[in-house]
């Protein structure tokens, strides 16, 4: 544990990337396996389940520290970060121990997954007894499962590679499936992860996906593109990028978090493939047989938080995959082989599938860029967000490169509307006691006449620091009331908010839910009377096509 | 009787003595706790601080201005109210207000800090009938580590950096952190090199005793000397162009802030030390102890949190509020600082 903090703070302290690379190599050379397994696992992005409900954690926290709740809300909301506000607020240890990482996850804290509150109370007690701050920090978070770290998987990958004297690619593909919670992390996985090159590497991938390949946003006039004849066009769908794996007489999906996700969808589990092929695509609900547009993305989450799925909800909201590209046929990796060719095999593959829940994402034909572009223009109506363009030469490269040819996303303008900010609180992590998570309303007439605004969208990102910072500022000075973190504030600013979709919602209150808001900009421009409305906002629930 | 100090739009004002203590709008007459820019500001008629202070006070509010030094302990009568000043451990000169009157003692603390340091003399708890206390660090999550393991951690990054070739920046306020960290240096790793704005400081410092070493400015020295230097300069530098002479630099920034993972992460600077000039939670509840006060006023900081555990321990507690600002870094300024009312400091919070 003691060697992790250290390597932690290490990452925390510092901004340099080369520094950060340092670190990470430090710690993988000196490292026990079974400890740098783990270390493996939290660093590219491994969530394990919660081991202790929050609200015990932060119920023995107060008693240990011996503080009243409400003492322990305000450092809380001081310090914006559950686990750190613990460290800090604790008592000094009176012992010493320094017990690996593995040890910590598979006898310590595992254990206490459904324990009963009092031996999770005496555990903790004791842990927190030997422990320094820094590492009642990371304690915290492994425990409340929401541990992140600043550093990218591709520079864990980098450490890795240097210090295996691995290609980074390998590693990468080593990689995959690492962070999926069915397999633990141990000293053999991580010799493996390590190891040279080796004749049976297909062999060992088991299930596993390849890395995904990401696209890049079009900035540019897409005419910079050149010949839109060495292209190739699709939808944007919106839903869950995913790989389906055939290997071993079974299928795994895995979605782009590298989750594996079989069990949520029985009908692609189902499916039919031949022995050794693996097809990149996008998991969408296309509800009714005939449709040629899928259903929106809030159809989608109700199958996503299911983790039994009944029958009925299948036939409510049946799941197809939407296939982008095929990427291993009968065992062979066809990364390599350029779009165009892999695009033919995979019009084949699903033509002689035929099954419903497999569909092929069609291709989008149009004389030049400006026919594309009016088509484009449907894009909404067919639900999607936009389109994809992909170089028909381009290789299935890893991750957001662009060394063996490029995809490039070309999404639609996002939806917008003028908004005041009514509510605010306090941000986490970088932003903790700013205002930096507001809500914000728009105008609606009630029975009595009467105009009064109306919440609608809670929004976080979109502003600079300088900006938040003017914000902030503006948020203590026209303050009304406080709720606990939350403070209403006197309507004088307003915002262009915007979002990917819109639907009517029976759970909001002004009855629609949008997606994806965010902030486009302060609109210091207009005053508050002169927001959007609510009918305003309906309005665009016409052209969302669904 | 009414209460002796009161809060009146020019400041915290005695009201039998008919004078103010740190006042933010000009007053004819102004006892200064010490002289952050937020404490002692410019265009009173009369100063009254700290022996050891007078001298900063006029380098910063200018050599004419009306003052007089009081040795702490010593006492001056003002219209029946006797004034005494004790040492508040805070800064060079700065002091806690003692004020009797007819048998009742009131004592303003100023900012404090319990723990002794080489740069002024120590706090002195004073037994009171009313205690007006700062509360910058006023919640119990911050606890600071003993000042020497701060500076050993200052030192061994130093030494990290020298010996890679790298100059290292600690970003911290001009007069009281500078010095601070100055005095806990090891000369022996290289250079110690100080922007203009403290120098003077320094100078005052030395003047009175305080054992400070040998400091440099940057243009004293070559390009081969500031590879393994350290720079002291105030976080206003921080991105202007006078930093670009110390090229790949590794930078810090010294507050009782740092000790938040957001405050350091928010300051993208590559380390943060936790040194504060200002009594830490335990250090508050010592001090406030210690005067056996059974009255307590909270200024500056989270007052509404220090008022509602202080009447959960007993305490006849309430709050001032003050325009007093936050010279350990404003940006992470406490909550409920209302922002219009930014202090006009001589020098910025920052700097």
């Amino acid at each position: 544990m003691r060697e992790f903090a250290r390597l932690y703070a290490e990452l925390d302290e510092t901004t340099a990337t080369n520094r950060k690379l340092e670190a990470l190599q430090n710690y993988f050379q000196s490292a026990a396996p079974e400890n740098a397994a783990w270390a493996v696992y939290f660093l590219a992005g491994g969530k394990p389940k919660q081991a202790v409900p929050t609200k015990l954690l932060r119920q023995f926290a107060t008693e240990f520290a011996g503080i009243d709740d409400w003492l322990f809300d305000e450092c809380y909301h001081a310090v914006g970060d559950l686990a750190e506000t613990i460290a800090l607020i604790l008592p000094p240890p009176t012992a010493t121990s320094d017990v690996g990482l593995a040890t910590w996850m598979q006898e310590r804290i595992g254990p206490l997954r459904g324990a009963d509150p009092a031996t999770i109370g005496d555990a903790l007690f004791s842990f927190w007894r030997e422990l320094e701050p820094r590492e009642r920090f990371l304690l915290a978070k492994l425990i409340g499962g929401g541990f992140r770290v600043g550093v990218s998987k591709l520079l864990v990958t980098r450490a890795l590679s240097t210090i295996a004297a691995v290609d980074a690619k390998l590693i990468a593909q080593r990689l995959m499936g690492w962070t999926d919670n069915s397999v633990r992390p141990s000293a053999e996985s991580f010799l493996k992860l390590i190891a040279e090159q080796s004749d049976t590497e297909h062999k060992q991938r088991g299930g596993h996906p390849y890395p995904f390949f990401l696209a890049h946003q079009l900035q540019a006039e897409p005419a910079t593109l050149g010949e839109l004849a060495d292209w190739q066009i699709e939808w944007k769908y919106d839903g869950i990028r995913a790989q389906l794996v055939r290997r071993d007489g079974q299928n795994y999906l895995w979605s782009r978090g590298e989750d594996l996700i079989t069990d949520r969808f029985p009908e692609l589990a189902a499916l039919r493939l031949p022995e050794g092929t693996v097809i990149d695509g996008e998991i969408l609900i296309w509800a009714g047989a005939g449709e040629n547009s899928p259903a929106p993305f809030a159809d989608l989450q109700k199958r996503i938080g299911r983790k039994t799925v009944s029958a009925k909800l299948m036939a409510e909201l049946p799941a197809v995959l939407v296939a982008y590209d095929l990427l291993e046929e009968a065992g062979v990796d066809l990364r390599e082989v350029p779009q165009s060719e892999r695009r033919k095999l995979l019009e084949a593959l699903v033509e002689s599938s035929a099954q419903d829940q497999l569909k092929i994402s069609p291709l989008v034909e149009a004389a030049d860029w400006d026919a594309l572009m009016t088509i484009r223009l449907e894009s909404r109506s067919r639900g999607v967000e936009g389109m994809m363009v992909k170089a028909k030469s381009a290789q299935y490269g890893v991750g957001r490169t662009k060394n063996v040819g490029t995809w490039w996303k070309w999404k639609v303008d996002p939806y917008s509307i003028d908004a005041v900010l009514i509510y605010a609180q306090a941000g986490h992590g970088r932003r903790a006691s700013l205002y930096t998570d507001y809500t914000f309303a728009v105008w609606d007439v009630d029975e009595t006449g009467e105009r009064k605004l109306v919440p609608f969208a809670k929004a976080y990102s979109g502003l600079t620091d300088a900006e938040i910072a003017v914000v902030d500022n503006a948020i203590r000075k026209t303050t009304i009331e406080k709720f606990g973190p939350v403070r209403s504030v006197k309507p004088t600013m307003v915002f262009e908010i915007g979002f990917e979709g819109i639907q009517l919602s029976t759970r909001h209150k002004a009855g629609i839910a949008v997606r994806f808001p965010r902030i486009l900009r302060k609109r210091d421009d207009k005053t508050v009377q002169d927001a959007d409305t609510l009918d305003n906002l309906k309005g665009l629930l016409a052209s969302a096509g669904s | 009787m009414g209460d002796m100090v009161v809060v009146r739009k020019e400041g915290l004002y005695c009201v039998p003595g008919d004078f103010y203590i740190d006042p933010w709008r000009p007053v004819p007459r102004a006892v200064i706790t010490h002289a952050h820019g937020d404490h002692a500001r410019v265009g009173h008629g009369h100063y009254l601080s700290a022996d050891l202070g007078v001298n900063i006070l006029k380098s910063r509010l200018g050599q004419d201005i009306h003052i007089d030094g009081l040795a702490y302990g010593e006492s001056v009568q003002h219209n029946g109210v006797n004034v005494s000043l004790y040492p508040a451990g805070h800064v060079l000169g700065s002091a806690q207000v003692r004020m009797e009157h007819k048998g009742e003692v009131w004592v303003a603390s100023g900012d404090y800090k319990v723990e002794p340091d080489r740069t002024c003399a120590p706090f002195e708890p004073v037994k009171c009938d009313t205690f007006i206390t700062e509360s910058t660090f006023g919640l119990p999550i911050y606890r600071w580590e003993p000042e020497q393991s701060i500076f050993d951690d200052i030192n061994a990054w130093w030494r990290k950096n020298a010996a890679a070739g790298r100059c290292s920046v600690v970003f911290a306020y001009s007069f009281g952190k500078a010095q601070r960290i100055l005095s806990g240096l090891d000369p022996s790793i290289g250079a110690i090199l100080c922007h203009g704005s403290a120098e003077p400081l320094n100078r005052v410092y030395r003047d009175s005793g305080v054992d400070l070493p040998p400091t440099q400015l940057v243009t004293d020295v070559d390009k081969a000397a500031i590879r393994t230097a350290i720079v002291i300069a105030p976080p206003s530098a921080g991105g202007s162009t006078w930093m670009r002479r110390f090229g790949d630099y590794s930078d810090s920034f010294a507050s009782g802030w740092m000790l938040l993972r957001g405050a350091r992460r928010r300051r993208g600077v590559d380390r943060g030390f936790v040194l504060s000039d200002h009594a830490d939670w335990p250090g508050l509840m010592t001090a406030i102890r210690a005067t056996e006060a059974p009255r307590v006023i909270v200024t500056h900081g989270s007052i509404p949190t220090m008022v509602k555990y202080l009447r959960g321990v007993g305490l006849d507690a309430s709050g001032f509020d003050t325009e007093y600002g936050d010279d350990e870094g404003a940006d992470q300024a406490a909550d409920d600082k209302p922002a219009d009312k930014a202090p006009e400091v001589a020098e910025a919070p920052n700097a």
